[in-house]
């Protein structure tokens, strides 16, 4: 009996049902790339197109007239367009998490998620990379901020956190494509062998990389994905604490605190994971993949999600508390007015949302309710948003000077710029779910009951070699 | 079935090949032809009128603080207004063709429209003053106007190449009264007193950029 195996007596449950087999996933899952797409997905791709177009022309719009063309001004000098950075990196959290942390912790459930959560991570890290490039003011001089020697003789500050985040957010990105690529070749090689027509055998062929599903191919593979997952592991943490140096770091109160890095980090699985659910349940339904993706799948994710949000809430009283324990005055201040000040309901909107609401998947009964984790999921998303735009305007609106005080009005390239993202998002994600296998095939497969190899004699009925073998017979 | 034909084995060590030596090229070919040094360094545009600074300069050794008066007082190097040069062209050469349109400008009052010939980015408030008073001569970032038909930009004028000599000044420094010069070289008691000097333009950015 392998390691893998549920342990029955503690009434632990296969992770899919026992009639789903190895060619049932292979053509559940192919089957959405290889069939015309439902009604669903044009809709969904053709809002998705539609605010796309929204972002263009925003973005467009600024980049020609200037940053004054959003909200932002003294003492606001930074908004919405941080506010979705640190958002949208956030959402990017969760993939690499379930794939590289889970992935080490022999987390079989991973496997009908991973994929999924990895793409959203890419596509969230686009969405994200998209503020700090357009908040420089003159795109052209972006490579200002890269170490390109240069006739000006002018070099990155390399005590700038800012810098950092550069190199921490385009290496989690690397890293992230990488790993999702290499993870996707021998799905790619199902398609190709699936495929009818030439175009479609050749397309597939050239990602696959000539994979042949040998021994020798799986070994190599398998050691690439561990050192992979070796290399994203501390990525997890470092990002989001990078960017909470953005804060963290400089002397207003509200951010200059300790407690930031692990704080953001928490909050970053927390709607990186919101995210993932949302996406998950909206497409298990469309496609009929709810013998893969199973209830069983949902809850521990939601686990993750009450697990998370308790910490972010956890951090959100430690601040008060260090506001009063601290005795500084304007640490004290910045914090009354958070909650009281004129504020006060987008902090409640976040506590209420981020705190509140996964306190319901202390119940069985409602983590395990497709609408209650529906409905949760996308309020968390709204409070994460929430999170960061209250971290950055409340603090900054009123700072030490009271007669620079002011409140941030956001422009309507502001709305355009954050719900164009969305678009950006969407469009991306509606392409990968048309081409690209939405599940690790093989994965998942390598989790069926039986698929491991077994060395005692319990269960030896179900005794198979490798998953490796599985995907050649397959092939 | 093979869906790819054998020959595309090579590609790994050609795409190699490609990004080696695509990349080697990308980055001289910048490297070279983007440098202010090729971009910047000769502009000699065409002048609405065939002002010699050879001549005037040069030939007649006028002081360049005759046209450009106030050089020594002001962030700007003054352009000459056409009641400059009339000082001398309502006697000298008062009927010659070529300067029909100094006497058109003269006549309507509409200033000459001289083309700009050094010109930094419109962020970089460089101060002309500030420059002579610690004795960085004419001819320094100039070059030899004093032998130019037509003026062109002598040097790159990039910020490396101002940061150069702000950190390190003394060998671009001479007296005070030598500003001027063109021809200017320093006696071996006046490079030991020069080299001694203790000064250096500013390195932080609002030194330059406000």
């Amino acid at each position: 009996m392998s390691a893998d195996s549920p342990i029955v007596e503690i009434g632990e449950t296969p992770l899919v049902p026992a009639h789903v087999s190895a060619a049932f996933v292979s053509d559940s899952v192919s089957r959405v790339t290889e069939q015309a797409s439902p009604v669903g997905w044009w809709m969904v791709f053709g809002v998705a197109l539609l605010f796309l177009g929204v972002l263009g022309l925003s973005v467009g719009y600024l980049v020609w007239n200037g940053i004054g063309s959003w909200g932002n001004n003294s003492p606001t000098a930074w908004a919405w367009d941080i506010t979705n950075f640190v958002w949208w990196i956030g959402i990017g959290h969760a993939g690499t998490l379930i794939s590289a942390v889970l992935f080490l912790f022999r987390q079989k459930w991973r496997t009908s998620v991973n994929r999924f959560a990895e793409a959203m991570t890419i596509f969230a890290v686009i969405c994200a990379l998209l503020y700090p490039t357009i908040h420089v003011g003159r795109i052209w001089a972006l490579y200002w901020a890269l170490p390109i020697p240069n006739q000006m003789a002018m070099w990155p500050n390399f005590k700038s956190p800012l810098l950092w985040d550069v190199f921490a957010v385009s290496t989690y990105f690397t890293v992230s494509l990488l790993f999702w690529f290499v993870g996707l070749i021998p799905d790619f090689a199902t398609l190709r062998d699936r495929a009818k027509n030439v175009a479609r055998k050749k397309v597939y062929g050239a990602l696959a990389l000539g994979w042949r599903g040998s021994n020798r191919h799986w070994r190599h593979y398998e050691r690439a994905y561990l050192i992979l997952a070796a290399l994203s592991t501390p990525l997890v943490l470092s990002v989001h604490s990078v960017v909470s140096f953005d804060f963290a770091t400089s002397v207003m109160p509200g951010w200059h605190t300790t407690i930031f890095p692990p704080y953001f980090v928490a909050g970053a699985v927390f709607s990186g994971f919101a995210m993932v659910m949302t996406l998950m349940l909206i497409c298990r339904q469309v496609y009929g993949l709810k013998d893969i993706m199973t209830m069983k799948h949902l809850e521990l994710m939601n686990k993750i999600m009450l697990v998370t949000g308790s910490l972010v809430g956890y951090a959100y009283s430690m601040e008060f508390f260090m506001a009063w324990y601290s005795g500084n005055a304007y640490e004290r201040y910045v914090f009354i007015n958070r909650a009281t000040g004129p504020y006060w309901w987008a902090y409640w909107t976040m506590v209420t949302c981020n705190v509140i609401s996964p306190q319901l998947f202390w119940s069985k009964r409602l983590r395990t309710s497709i609408p209650v984790m529906f409905a949760v999921s996308i309020t968390i998303n709204i409070g994460m948003w929430f999170e960061r735009f209250v971290i950055i305007v409340t603090s900054l609106h009123r700072d030490y000077l009271p007669s620079s005080w002011g409140m941030f009005h956001p422009t309507l390239i502001d709305i355009g710029c954050y719900t164009g993202s969305l678009g950006l998002f969407f469009t991306l994600f509606s392409l990968f779910i048309r081409w690209i296998p939405m599940v690790a095939m093989f994965e998942v497969k390598a989790a069926l009951p039986g698929a491991q190899p077994s060395h005692h004699h319990a269960h030896t009925e179900h005794a198979e070699p490798a998953h490796g073998a599985l995907a050649v017979k397959e092939a | 079935m093979q869906i790819f034909p054998r020959s595309l084995n090579y590609l790994p060590l050609i795409a190699a090949l490609g990004v080696a030596v695509g990349g080697a090229g990308v980055t001289g070919g910048i490297w070279y032809y983007f440098s202010p040094k090729n971009t910047q360094t000769g502009y000699a545009p065409e002048q609405p009128i065939h002002y010699s600074h050879k001549l005037h300069a040069g030939d007649l050794g006028i002081d360049c603080r005759y046209c450009h008066a106030n050089i020594e007082r002001s962030q700007e190097a003054m352009i000459p207004p056409t009641q400059a040069c009339m000082g001398c062209h309502a006697v000298v050469k008062k009927d010659s063709p070529k300067l029909a349109a100094l006497r058109d400008s003269w006549s309507s009052g509409k200033p000459v429209e001289w083309v700009r010939v050094h010109r930094v980015a419109d962020y970089v408030y460089f101060d002309h003053s500030v420059h002579l008073a610690a004795g960085v001569g004419c001819v320094t970032c100039h070059g030899r106007i004093d032998q130019m038909e037509v003026v062109r930009q002598d040097q790159p004028l990039n910020m490396a190449w101002c940061l150069e000599c702000h950190r390190n000044p003394n060998p671009n420094l001479r007296p005070k009264d030598q500003i001027t010069n063109m021809t200017w070289k320093p006696s071996a008691e006046e490079a030991t007193q020069l080299a001694s000097v203790k000064l250096h333009g500013p390195q932080y950015c609002s030194g330059c950029h406000r």
